[in-house]
């Protein structure tokens, strides 16, 4: 039988977002912990976005002390009683153990800028960011709240793609959280994806690009199919730059590249543009769109 | 494995968990009954798997259904067009980039009923299969999906799809033409469609370039057809290090169409001639179209708000999860 195509995410750092140790990766500039904490994970000297944790993109975003999760009772479970060198279950007790997280989708109400805005943050520690019914499930909660609440909704992907450990269960997480996107805009209310290193696969398939507007971070990497698959595939090599932002940019697949320490002024101009001026008093968070 | 035998009648998949089990199992019955230590919770629950694992049917049939599926001489759109649609008449591209073999599309009549049809195509000469990329589509194949949904919408014909594809097509271009946004938007698209939608996975359901035809009203498969997330070897790759673990991937994913009746994921299961489908393209077809015929009527009687409703719920309420208690 042939050796068969992969689908596979090439992981260009940890996928814990554990920064590098003295130098930076990209500029070889010294790097220390607390500068780059200081700066969100990007380097200061050359403007490389080093991952970050679901945590800190909702510091990042959200204004300080605004932030109510949504969802966060839901857990995963194996419905497919999977198992390959591990059982399925094991491998999320150690992501959960690891991350501190519930799921690879964090979703919360919160406020960005003073307005209410319904956003789900992933984090690809969790076994690579990968869509199950969990992560669909979050999806159409927060959407449904955007709806409920007369909010926009925003979501930072990075994912692997569907997760494989659910089977079709995951396939059709695709269908449910396009079905959840449609129910926003069928509202009026706007939808902006932003993508994160890297966002590929059923993600990339799915909620993130039927969104009104997608923003996507510098350098990261976006592809449908992995790397790998395409070179076998086609016998074509892949310039190294392949589905990263500015070159999705150049193809016409995304609005705007953003630079991270700019991302939160940023979406807050889109939002405006998009339905109006915030809301007057900026951290009450009161009013509605 | 030769000197551990696992239980018989058990899925190879399942076998190495089964044999841990049974060594666990051993251990803990051999340990000293210890003051405050007590394993019966642990022993129970390795007695409920191991019964869990024994209920698993037989190692062969989901490679078995893979074979089929990917059988070159299976029936795909074109023949069952030709057994079934006499008057097809086919169109072309998506207006924007150009016509992608790998999808056919078109206006036709099924019993009486004009319908518009769209379907991958892998081809079945070696010629025929290159010209149609394996019947992996690119953008413009989604593209053209959506136009021809989009214009069966406008006049009010149902749309029936025939979902047999490995997976979208891999490849610089169509990545770079925007492969992702296409599958999501076909998705999109027939998430909404006002008319009556079928789809039925006739051979290779691959991925998300099967789900971007196959969000319907309905959804059958044939008895030998498979759905999956991901290829059995792309899975064997990542999760068992080794493509040749293919057979061992293709169980665990659960992706025949008994398994995926079972999940509740697909409608109705569509037997197949003796021997598989290939062996009788006619009445393979006679039976699909019957079958498509059936639920067409049957949608039809909905009003166009009830139909889109259930629709819209049925995706909305899949996935498995469980809710944790507070603590």
């Amino acid at each position: 039988m042939a050796r068969y195509v992969t689908v596979q995410v090439t992981r260009k750092e940890p996928p814990t977002g554990a920064a590098p140790a003295e130098h930076c990766k990209k500029c070889q500039l010294p790097l220390s912990k607390e500068g780059l904490e200081q700066s969100w994970q990007v380097c200061p000297h050359c403007g490389y976005h080093y991952p970050l944790r679901a945590a800190l993109r909702l510091a990042l975003l959200a204004d300080s002390g605004s932030v109510t999760f949504i969802g966060e009772e839901l857990r995963p479970t194996d419905p497919l009683e999977f198992f390959d060198l591990r059982p399925y279950t094991e491998r999320l007790a150690e992501a959960q153990l690891e991350t501190g997280l519930t799921e690879a989708l964090v979703a919360a109400r919160c406020s960005i800028a003073g307005r209410p805005v319904a956003l789900g943050v992933m984090d690809f520690g969790f076994m690579g960011g990968s869509m199950g019914s969990v992560v669909g499930e979050r999806f159409h909660r927060l959407a449904r709240l955007a709806v409920e609440e007369a909010m926009p909704l925003v979501v930072v992907a990075s994912s692997g793609g569907a997760r494989m450990q659910e089977g079709l269960l995951s396939l059709m997480q695709m269908a449910k959280t396009v079905a959840a996107a449609e129910i926003v805009s069928e509202a009026g209310l706007p939808y902006i994806a932003i993508l994160t290193h890297p966002t590929t696969g059923g993600v990339f398939a799915s909620f993130a690009t039927v969104a009104d507007l997608i923003l996507a971070e510098p350098g990261a990497v976006m592809q449908f199919a992995g790397t790998r698959v395409i070179e076998q595939t086609t016998r074509e090599k892949l310039p190294p730059d392949f589905g990263s932002s500015e070159k999705q940019l150049v193809h016409g697949q995304i609005d705007l590249v953003v630079d991270r320490r700019e991302l939160k002024a940023r979406l807050t101009q889109c939002l405006d543009l998009l339905v109006g001026g915030r809301v007057a008093d900026a951290g009450g968070g009161e009013a509605g769109g | 494995m030769a000197e551990q035998s696992p239980p018989s009648g058990l899925r190879k998949s399942y076998q190495t968990e089964a044999i841990r089990l049974l060594k666990r199992l051993q251990e803990l019955r051999r340990l000293p009954a210890l003051t405050g230590t007590n394993y019966s919770e642990e022993i129970k629950r390795i007695q409920e798997r191991l019964e869990s694992l024994r209920n698993r049917s037989d190692s062969a049939v989901a490679w078995e259904a893979v074979q089929l599926a990917r059988h070159q001489d299976r029936p795909q759109t074109l023949d069952y067009i030709a057994h079934m649609i006499p008057d097809f008449l086919e169109l072309h591209g998506d207006r924007l980039h150009g016509d992608d073999g790998a999808v056919v599309a078109g206006l036709g009549t099924l019993n009486g009923r004009r319908i518009a049809l769209i379907g991958h195509q892998k081809g079945h000469s070696l010629k025929e299969r290159q010209e149609r990329s394996f019947g992996m589509a690119r953008p413009e194949g989604y593209r053209k999906a959506m136009r021809v949904a989009r214009l069966a919408e406008k006049f009010g014909l149902p749309v029936v799809t025939l979902v047999d594809t490995p997976g979208a097509y891999p490849g610089r271009d169509a990545e770079e033409g925007g492969q992702a946004g296409a599958i999501a938007n076909s998705i999109r698209v027939f998430s909404v469609l006002r008319v009556p939608t079928v789809a039925v996975v006739i051979g290779e359901g691959g991925s998300g370039g099967a789900l971007a035809l196959a969000v319907a009203d309905r959804v059958f498969m044939l008895e030998n057809a498979v759905y999956s997330v991901i290829s059995p070897e792309g899975c064997a790759a990542l999760l068992w290090r080794d493509a040749a673990e293919a057979p061992r991937a293709a169980e665990a994913l659960r992706l025949t169409a008994a398994d995926l009746y079972e999940l509740g994921l697909i409608d109705q299961i569509i037997p197949e001639p003796a021997g598989g489908a290939h062996n009788d393209h006619r009445a393979t077809a006679k039976r699909v179209m019957r079958q498509v015929h059936l639920a067409l009527a049957e949608l039809e009687r909905l009003g166009v708000e009830e139909r889109l409703r259930l629709r819209r719920e049925k995706y909305l309420r899949m996935g498995r999860y469980t809710i944790a208690s507070p603590k």
